[in-house]
């Protein structure tokens, strides 16, 4: 029934004016969007049936006195077909945004339509909802509290049996949700948690989808981690979302997808962690990460890092959880295979979305900061030197992996011989050429743990003309003191 | 970036924990001006480090990654006319058909015919509506759930249930399936439309028609259980079932079928970020 609306720019993607943008232009006004908490994300479903597109052009602006027709005609037709084409006029007029106000601002049409939307005529209903549903899609908070009288009616719909009209309704509510927070203060008392709850046990994918989007909207939402996050660890949706990002046959990309924002959103809010790793989130997740470097193996394509993004997120962010220790001080997620999964990620990011790198290496950070066990993987798996071959990327990448790099050197005198002889030397004179000062000072940390533990890295440091790397920085005020330290170091060595 | 060969061995073959090299410290490590410490860093949601994976999901999103593949076609059937007792709609489309059954038969009183969107509406409404015993314990204790699914309190009357939906949960006052149930008319059952208003905020009905057979007889007061309530609306459903059989369809929840909908990407696709939806599965019911 539904299909997404075709794939192209809008003039606007929520406030911010794209048209005759090139996609990177695009990418900077959206994370400057991002950066003023202006980023506000909808979806949109609208069916582009034929015989509509056969009618030619794009739908006109309908005034007062045509919306007004379209609702009594919707209202009082004497025959269905004409009712519900009075809806589907309405609708499609209801694309614009001058609609859109148009009726809102007449009076007795929001009532109208949710009278409508609770008929008894299943198909009226249907269209009805679809113009609620464009109506959500505006980007103005009015209009979207305006459609306040008909939120108990969507979440009652969500107990249902019409998957395409819960589907609908769904998509409708998370629209309306991430629009405005009077929508948001209205649903909490009238139980969108537990219907929710409810409705996520539904068979049916495109119902899980939607949920999944409406609930990630519910989450993202600047009163979630008082008002909202406790009402849903308290209730059984954590339990089902990670059932729904279980690898197997049964896992489904689009609802994994919008599960594990959904628990991004969550976890990042530091709630209530511990009770996440108690349901298994560690395990789960670790587990998703093989599949999902193993999808990455068998097929060249886009679209997994929508997956991975979110996945590398909570379990980076669980990791630094204290529960995650168990009595024998052994960290709960393991596995060597994890840092060989996050690899085959990480070079799948370094040719298709190199924005991805800081994520794939934050995990890696993490795994390997207090884990004895990640740094031996690392050095035995032969992995420095694909991470060596990161730094060129951006300086923010540089930084990360010189850190991870520190992570392995600071276990002692038996790491670093495996980090020696090298490339690591030759990088680290070559990063040490850098302009970055964060990324020559990592650096100066990672030859002082070098120098500690490999006291022969110094000879060669001094005749690969370490020491003039070292000086030009002697001016640097961030820098200094460890230049300083690390040439009477090499001197005295 | 270059991955040794012997990885994708690595990932393929079974869990496994690499025995620790030794960890053997030197105080001198941490000593100033060093300051390297081996830490788990954790980010909170606003920080800019999710910058660009959060442009990313909103792009997603806002369906402008992702090309959008033909809208599937309606499947068309020849006309059919809805199987259930007293319905005249005729579909020639099986979504169509789903929806208006859900809607209008999916949950239905059989005792006055009016539907509801979710069982828990329904059995709240036979409850209140149409058993007597019910009516005799309300008098000594709450008996009035309140509606909304997760809230278990009750009441002593569907007017105080009415404010706690209103005053607690922020519902409407005229909340279209939280009709008081009116002065009972001992000649007849319960008939659709007997609040008065003939407009789209009556609870809905099945037909706009009126139903012919009552199950009950006028002036006899029954009070069939739940469990007989649910057997007759049962019957409605398998006489359903055998017409679509007869078309060849399943309605319900098949759990076997998978459901998946197709997006083409820019780039042809292998992972199952392409799916295609079908909105039925062809096969008869078992």
């Amino acid at each position: 029934m539904w299909s997404r609306r075709r794939g192209h720019l809008r003039p606007t993607v929520c406030g911010v004016e794209t048209s005759g943008l090139e996609p990177r232009d695009l990418g900077s006004a959206l994370r400057k969007a991002r950066r003023e908490q202006q980023l506000v994300s909808k979806r949109l479903l609208r069916e582009d049936a034929p015989e509509e597109a056969g009618e030619g052009c794009v739908a006109a602006i309908l005034g007062e006195a045509e919306v007004q027709q379209f609702l009594r005609q919707a209202q009082r037709g004497t025959e269905e077909k004409e009712r519900e084409g009075a809806l589907v006029s309405l609708r499609r007029g209801l694309q614009h945004p001058e609609t859109q106000q148009t009726f809102i601002q007449l009076e007795g049409s929001m009532r109208t339509l949710v009278g409508l939307l609770t008929s008894n005529q299943a198909l009226l209903q249907l269209e009805a909802a679809r113009c609620l549903h464009e109506l959500s899609h505006s980007e103005q908070s009015t209009i979207a509290e305006a459609c306040l009288p008909a939120t108990s009616y969507l979440l009652t719909y969500l107990s249902g049996h019409s998957s395409d009209f819960i589907e609908l309704c769904l998509y409708t509510l998370g629209n309306l949700i991430v629009e405005s927070e009077a929508v948001r203060r209205q649903l909490l008392p009238q139980g969108i948690v537990p219907a929710l709850a409810a409705c996520i046990q539904s068979p049916h994918v495109a119902v899980l989808e939607a949920l999944g989007y409406a609930l990630s909207q519910l989450l993202q939402a600047k009163e979630a981690p008082e008002k909202i996050i406790p009402s849903i660890l308290a209730s059984t949706l954590p339990q089902h979302m990670l059932q729904m990002l279980q690898p197997g046959p049964k896992l489904n990309p689009g609802v994994a997808v919008e599960f594990a924002w959904c628990l991004h959103y969550i976890i990042c809010s530091q709630v209530s962690n511990p009770l996440l790793i108690g349901h298994g989130a560690l395990s789960t997740l670790g587990l998703l990460l093989l599949d999902l470097a193993g999808a990455v193996q068998r097929t060249e394509d886009a679209g997994l890092e929508l997956l991975a993004c979110p996945v590398l997120r909570c379990l980076s962010n669980l990791l630094t959880e204290a529960a995650v220790e168990t009595v024998g001080g052994q960290m709960q997620l393991r596995d060597e295979r994890v840092v060989a999964a996050l690899f085959i990620l990480l070079q799948f990011f370094f040719q298709k979305q190199p924005s991805l790198l800081p994520e794939g290496l934050w995990l890696l950070n993490n795994l390997t900061a207090n884990s004895p066990s990640f740094c031996t993987s690392l050095l035995s798996l032969d992995l420095i030197e694909p991470l060596l071959q990161l730094l060129p990327v951006s300086n923010v990448v540089s930084v990360m992996v010189l850190t991870v790099l520190c992570n392995v050197a600071e276990k002692g005198p038996a790491y670093c011989q495996r980090l020696w002889p090298g490339p690591l030397l030759p990088t680290l004179l070559h990063t040490l050429a850098f302009s970055d000062t964060e990324v020559v000072g990592q650096s100066l940390e990672l030859l002082h743990l070098l120098f500690l533990y490999q006291p022969e890295a110094v000879q060669v440091f001094l005749q690969q003309s370490g020491l003039q790397a070292l000086e030009r920085h002697q001016e640097e005020a961030q820098l200094q003191d460890r230049v300083y330290a690390l040439r009477q170091t090499a001197l005295q060595g | 970036m270059q991955l040794p060969p012997a990885l994708c061995a690595r990932l393929a073959a079974g869990p496994g924990v690499a025995e620790p090299l030794p960890v053997e410290r030197d105080p001198a490590a941490g000593a100033a001006p060093f300051r390297f410490v081996a830490r788990p860093v954790r980010f909170p949601r606003e920080h800019e480090f999710f910058e660009d994976g959060d442009v990313q999901r909103h792009l997603y999103l806002q369906d402008v990654l992702m090309q959008v593949a033909d809208a599937p076609e309606k499947p068309r059937v020849p006309a059919f006319a809805c199987q259930v007792a007293g319905c005249c709609q005729v579909f020639d489309a099986l979504d169509d058909y789903e929806h208006h059954y859900h809607t209008l038969h999916g949950n239905v009183c059989s005792f006055c015919k009016r539907a509801f969107p979710s069982g828990h509406l329904l059995d709240a409404h036979i409850l209140e509506w149409h058993d007597s015993l019910f009516q005799i314990l309300s008098e000594r204790q709450d008996m009035y759930q309140c509606l909304v699914e997760g809230c278990t309190e009750k009441f002593k009357t569907s007017r105080d249930r009415k404010d706690h939906l209103v005053r607690i949960h922020l519902y409407p006052v005229d909340f279209r399936f939280d009709k008081p149930k009116k002065n009972r008319s001992p000649a007849s059952a319960e008939v659709p439309g007997d609040s008065g208003e003939r407009s789209e905020g009556e609870a809905m009905e099945i037909c706009s028609e009126p139903v012919a057979a009552s199950p009950a007889p006028a002036g006899e007061r029954r009070t069939y259980s739940h469990r007989s309530v649910s057997k007759l609306f049962l019957k409605h459903v398998l006489n359903v079932c055998s017409v679509l059989r007869i078309l060849g369809c399943t309605l319900g929840r098949c759990a076997s079928h998978t459901e998946f909908r197709k997006v083409t990407l820019g780039k042809k696709i292998g992972f199952r970020f392409c799916r295609r939806r079908k909105s039925r599965c062809f096969r008869s019911c078992e």
